[in-house]
């Protein structure tokens, strides 16, 4: 079959890799209908995801069809049309049973690389380097789904394909960062980063009873997308000062919530930005906390900040000062999405989440390599390129 | 990418990986051998699944009289420890980083066990990797493959 496969550091191409197979009892066998790029697979191209293999398939964020399932599969048979959650769960362990399932003990083939870097082991995650389990990932037209039962779920027929697509990752993940927090009626919210999963996160505080929700970034077209579909607030911070607009917004409290869903290949217009992009370059750090730092600073005394971006290792100058002595709460996590996704695709067959126009291109699998150029240097207003391996 | 480029990038692996070799074990600390320690996880099963009729769960249960074990009930009904270590010492050689690399520290096997034990009591099955894991074979791809093989059977258990 044919698949989108990392070459080396920023090098992708597509290639003829052998079919998946059934490895275990409770696998299925999905044919892609569509799958997305997603602004963390940006980190892992570019390098910065330790223990990437050139041949690795990448792409974690997927909607398909069942086209065959081992013996042990009970919710699901050949036909049915499935979205699937970017983190594989066992669905029995602690954490899953905890509803915290990108923590799965049991789903990260490779535990030791994640307990070296991390001191235990995330859970697997299609497509997402050898220290996430080395599953392979979705931008092909075929993918193995462990543990089906738990992790694929069927899409009601009211519910469109580029719709579904996003219930794999982009909006339980801005769910997740909202509810997570402790976003309640009368809050306050910041989202720094208006890509898919901040338009998710914003949409989701609105939904929990935000009083205001106010989104951050530098790109037009990003930011009257959000206040256009969202209905969220924005601060356009390459001519703005965020944190005294942010004051100004909030009565000089500061937000109750900030959400940060950056990541770590932030970018800022002012001189931490050079610096922290010479140290990462020159692998001083790993991470460019950019906008962690500033949601930290911004937020009120005793708020709370979501760290939904995606993170790999270290930073530097993080501003550990400002959480002690405002006392904050700190929380971040990838996503939980097994916890939400059924609830998700209600919400999005009753109308209150519409996740489709995240949706600016369209391309095959064989385009594929153009669609993450196009996404990772946001041309022609490229916010989701969404790929289809078939016609 | 050029293949000095690809050298480099396989070493600075290959680096990385003994580097976490090293990290996931730490050395001797006053007298605190990690060779001695138990190897433990908590399995979200009631002990009496976890040691029915007292013996190890497979695949643990092939070490037969080579290891000790302990069971207790894991606190705030997070299910139950299973620690197990093996009754022979071990040398220094054979604990060593590259014995380790070369998937020869006994060791790793009875982590391995211990995590496939735990994975077949809470979910029924020991999630397979897919294959082939890739179709090309690069210096840093090869150090990567080989830290992924190992990886099973190290960490911080």
């Amino acid at each position: 079959m044919k698949a989108l496969c990392w070459e080396g550091v920023n090098k992708l191409s597509v290639e003829r890799v052998p079919d998946p197979e059934l490895r275990n009892d409770q696998d299925m066998i999905v044919r892609l209908i569509a799958g997305t790029t997603c602004g963390s697979d940006l980190h892992l191209i570019g390098g910065y995801i330790p223990a990437m293999r050139a041949g690795d398939v990448i792409g974690h964020e997927f909607l398909g069809e069942v086209v065959e399932t081992g013996p042990g599969v009970r919710r699901h048979k050949a036909g049915d049309r499935v979205v699937v959650c970017s983190f594989v769960g066992c669905g029995r362990c602690w954490y899953c049973a905890n509803d915290l399932w990108s923590l799965c003990d049991n789903t990260n083939t490779n535990p030791g690389i994640g307990q070296a870097l991390f001191g235990y082991e995330a859970g697997g995650i299609f497509g997402y380097s050898h220290a996430m389990g080395g599953l392979r990932g979705s931008h092909a037209e075929y993918v193995r789904v462990p543990f089906a039962d738990y992790g694929a779920f069927a899409v009601p027929e009211g519910i469109d394909d580029t719709s579904a697509l996003f219930v794999s990752d982009s909006v339980p993940t801005g769910w997740m960062g909202a509810d997570l927090a402790g976003v309640k009626p009368g809050d306050v919210v910041a989202v720094w980063g208006c890509g898919a999963v901040g338009q998710m996160a914003a949409r989701a505080a609105i939904l929990l009873g935000a009083e205001r929700v106010i989104s951050i970034d530098r790109l037009p077209e990003r930011l009257a997308m959000t206040e256009k579909h969202i209905g969220s607030e924005t601060i356009d911070y390459t001519s703005t000062d965020v944190a005294a607009e942010l004051r100004e917004r909030t009565g000089g409290r500061g937000p109750d919530v900030c959400i940060e869903a950056v990541g770590m290949e932030a970018h800022s217009d002012g001189p931490m930005h050079l610096y922290d992009q010479a140290k990462q370059q020159l692998r001083l750090q790993t991470d460019r906390p950019t906008a962690v730092r500033q949601a930290i600073h911004a937020c009120r005394k005793a708020g709370t900040v979501f760290i939904l971006g995606v993170f790999a290792g270290a930073v530097d100058k993080f501003p550990l000062g400002a959480v002690i002595n405002k006392g904050l709460t700190v929380r971040g996590a990838q996503q939980h999405g097994q916890r939400y996704i059924p609830m998700l695709l209600e919400r999005i067959e009753a109308g209150e989440i519409q996740p489709s126009h995240l949706a600016t291109h369209t391309l095959s699998l064989d385009q594929a390599p153009t669609a993450y150029d196009m996404f990772k240097h946001k041309k022609d207003g490229c916010v989701r390129a969404v790929i289809r391996p078939g016609p | 990418m050029g293949r000095l480029n690809r050298v480099a990038l396989g070493l600075a692996a290959l680096t990385a990986g003994v580097f976490a070799l090293r990290r996931a074990r730490p050395p001797r600390v006053n007298g605190d051998r990690a060779g001695d320690r138990w190897l433990t996880v908590t399995i979200n099963r009631p002990p009496a699944d976890v040691q029915p009729g007292g013996a190890l769960p497979a695949p643990l249960d092939r070490f037969g009289d080579r290891l000790e074990s302990r069971v207790l009930p894991a606190p705030g009904n997070r299910g139950t420890e299973l620690a197990v270590r093996l009754k022979e010492t071990l040398p220094a050689l054979v604990t060593s980083v590259p014995a380790r690399l070369m998937g020869k520290d006994p060791r790793q096997e009875v982590r391995t066990a211990l995590r496939d034990a735990k994975a077949l009591l809470e979910a029924g099955e020991v999630m397979r990797p897919d294959t082939p894991p890739t179709t090309h074979h690069t210096p840093a791809g090869k150090v990567v493959g080989l830290l992924s093989r190992r990886s099973g059977g190290e960490g911080v258990l």
